[in-house]
């Protein structure tokens, strides 16, 4: 076997490095020590995100294929590493808090490893390899659900995420044995795809793609495999909500997008298409009208995710390097989005414990930058013009409208009379803080440096990624880069 | 006597509805977990019956197996983790019980 593949899995090797360094200083290092443990995991991070934008990945299939790190699967996994980084600093109070102090080694380690799953994922061009990824994505992730070990909400929202993400894989792997039985006896995608364009469109093929489709819908909170969503996000600990939110919904969109383009690609009008629409307008619209009834915020952020998600979905009915370019910005914008609003929610929980919107009534007199940064986050969310949000569903809505489909045009205009829809819910909270007459229910206090740092970054995101064009060109050339390799398998067949 | 493919994908698909009906009905954690069991083993059949009826030329099927059980090992590993939390905490793993996160 040669080795120097290995080379080719830089991220990946980042990532075990630093769960490997955490996890050592972690055991043998005495209490006094241990102190440094989230400054050193996050600086150590940052380098790695460092590393991953700044070295150029070796877009060569490695391990007979099964492995491929194209520059757009590097982008994701450097936008996906921001998202991590943000979520680290974030935790840091709720590390460093007394009933925290002997598991925080295991909190970094239990996301490192996620995050390399997600990686797997992301690169993985072979059933096999990403199950595993997937696999080892979601079940550190049940153990981190239920890492506030003396509350009960966090056990009950374990055992709801473990079931439905079992019950899901177990569906996802039923839809695989059945593509296999399509695929002419081989996993990789370029293969199946090959397969698929040449045979048939059968019944059981279409049942083979709808199990796909549910399996991975679950994991992305697409609607109708939604149930999980909002019992989950409530229980787990905040910083734990606001990594599977943005940083694992990405992931699972991304290898969605690649999965059902590589593989299925062939059988896009006859299969999945009509499918995709029918789960896509059901996610905008369920996720949007729920969300308007929740008083928690963390279940509101929840329904929030989920119409998010049916907008995400829409860079994949695009099915060009246009989509997939709108869908990694549109990840992006998220991420910094939905984390400034999580960077506020924490930090208020952590220092009163408050989670209703009515307790943030009248929150501007005490607590005015706060104010200010969840305004920023819910215009963004919503997309209202100068900030980033606006300019990141305007371009996934562009490059779903370029194919020039009658069909697609009636799923973005319905896409965007929901945006309407959400302002409502998105300015109820702003109309919370700012314009609501009741007395402050929440006291005037001094967030830690990390969670400030972290909110700083959001807002920095969220007024200047709709700004600067460098960060859509960045997603846009890397996927334009990875045109050999991740798009020629189906580009011939869409043109066929 | 000659044994088709039907055979063993029948049974396969019993299996698996019943897991789908097992872990709605079910009112307790382990017995979903079980019908979990029984869905993950139906598909792991249907690998191993494609693999020497379709495609006897090749491993992958097998090989695919093999990963995926040590998975629902993990898996279920994971879950009576979680369940014998509950078990602390509520006194039972009675899912009727476990309904405090819901509005």
């Amino acid at each position: 076997m040669d080795y120097s593949q290995f080379g080719a899995m830089l991220p990946e090797l980042i990532v075990l490095g630093i769960f490997l360094i955490v996890f050592l200083f972690d055991t043998f290092s005495g209490e006094g020590a241990k102190k440094a443990l989230p400054s050193l995991t996050t600086i150590l991070f940052a380098l790695g995100t460092v590393a991953i934008w700044i070295v150029p990945a070796s877009a060569e299939p490695v391990f007979g294929g099964m492995y491929v790190n194209t520059p757009a699967c590097n982008a994701i996994k450097a936008i996906l590493n921001v998202g991590v980084f943000i979520v680290f600093l974030q935790s840091v109070k709720w590390v460093d808090s007394e009933s925290m102090k002997i598991r925080r080694g295991e909190f970094y380690e239990l996301l490192l490893v996620t995050l390399f799953g997600m990686y797997l994922m992301v690169s993985a061009r072979h059933f096999l390899l990403f199950i595993i990824g997937l696999e080892s994505a979601s079940l550190p992730l049940a153990a981190l659900v239920a890492f506030n070990k003396k509350e009960y909400e966090s056990h009950e929202a374990a055992i709801k995420y473990i079931m439905t993400a079992v019950f899901s894989s177990a569906i996802l792997l039923c839809g695989l044995s059945f593509v296999y039985a399509f695929s002419g006896g081989s996993l990789y995608f370029s293969d199946i795809a090959v397969a698929l364009s040449i045979g048939e469109t059968s019944g059981l093929l279409l049942v083979a793609i709808a199990f796909v489709l549910a399996g991975l819908g679950f994991k992305l909170s697409l609607v109708p495999f939604h149930l999980w969503t909002a019992d989950v996000y409530e229980g787990a600990p905040t910083s734990i909500t606001s990594y599977l939110s943005v940083v694992s919904k990405g992931a699972a969109a991304f290898a969605f997008f690649i999965i059902f383009t590589q593989c299925f690609g062939a059988v896009y009008s006859d299969a999945w298409e009509w499918m995709l629409y029918a789960v896509i307008i059901a996610t905008i619209t369920v996720g949007n009208l729920f969300a308007m009834r929740q008083k928690n915020m963390k279940r509101f952020m929840a329904f929030s995710s989920i119409s998010q998600a049916g907008y995400l979905m829409l860079g994949a009915v695009a099915d060009s390097s246009l989509g997939l370019g709108s869908m990694m910005f549109y990840i992006f914008v998220y991420i910094v989005s939905n984390l400034g609003a999580f960077a506020v929610i924490q930090t208020i929980e952590y220092q009163t414990g408050k989670l209703n919107m009515d307790d943030y009534n009248g929150l501007h007199k005490t607590n005015p930058w706060l104010s200010f940064a969840m305004t920023l986050a819910m215009f963004s969310l919503a997309g209202i013009p100068p900030f980033a949000g606006f300019f990141s569903k305007f371009l996934i809505f562009t490059s779903v409208t370029g194919t020039g489909s009658m069909a697609l045009y009636m799923l973005v205009l319905i896409a965007l009379i929901n945006t309407i829809i959400s302002l409502y819910y998105y300015l109820l909270v702003v109309k919370a803080i700012w314009i609501s007459g009741d007395a402050p229910k929440i006291e005037s206090f001094r967030s830690d440096g990390a969670s400030r740092a972290a909110l700083w970054i959001s807002v920095a995101g969220i007024v200047f990624f709709g700004l600067v064009p460098y960060i859509y060109q960045y997603c846009i050339d890397s996927v334009m880069a990875s045109q050999d390799s991740i798009l020629s398998a189906i580009l011939p067949l869409f043109v066929g | 006597m000659d044994l088709s493919i039907l055979w063993y994908l029948v049974p396969s698909v019993i299996m698996f509805v019943c897991g789908v009906y097992g872990f709605v009905t079910r009112k307790n954690l382990i017995a979903m977990l079980i019908s979990l069991e029984l869905m993950l083993n139906s598909a792991d059949l249907n690998f191993v019956v494609f693999n020497r009826f379709l495609f006897p030329g090749s491993m992958e099927g097998m090989v695919f197996t093999l990963f995926s059980i040590a998975i629902a090992a993990a898996e279920t590993a994971i879950a009576i983790a979680i369940i014998i939390n509950i078990y602390r905490a509520i006194g039972n793993t009675d899912v009727r019980e476990i309904n405090k996160l819901k509005h």
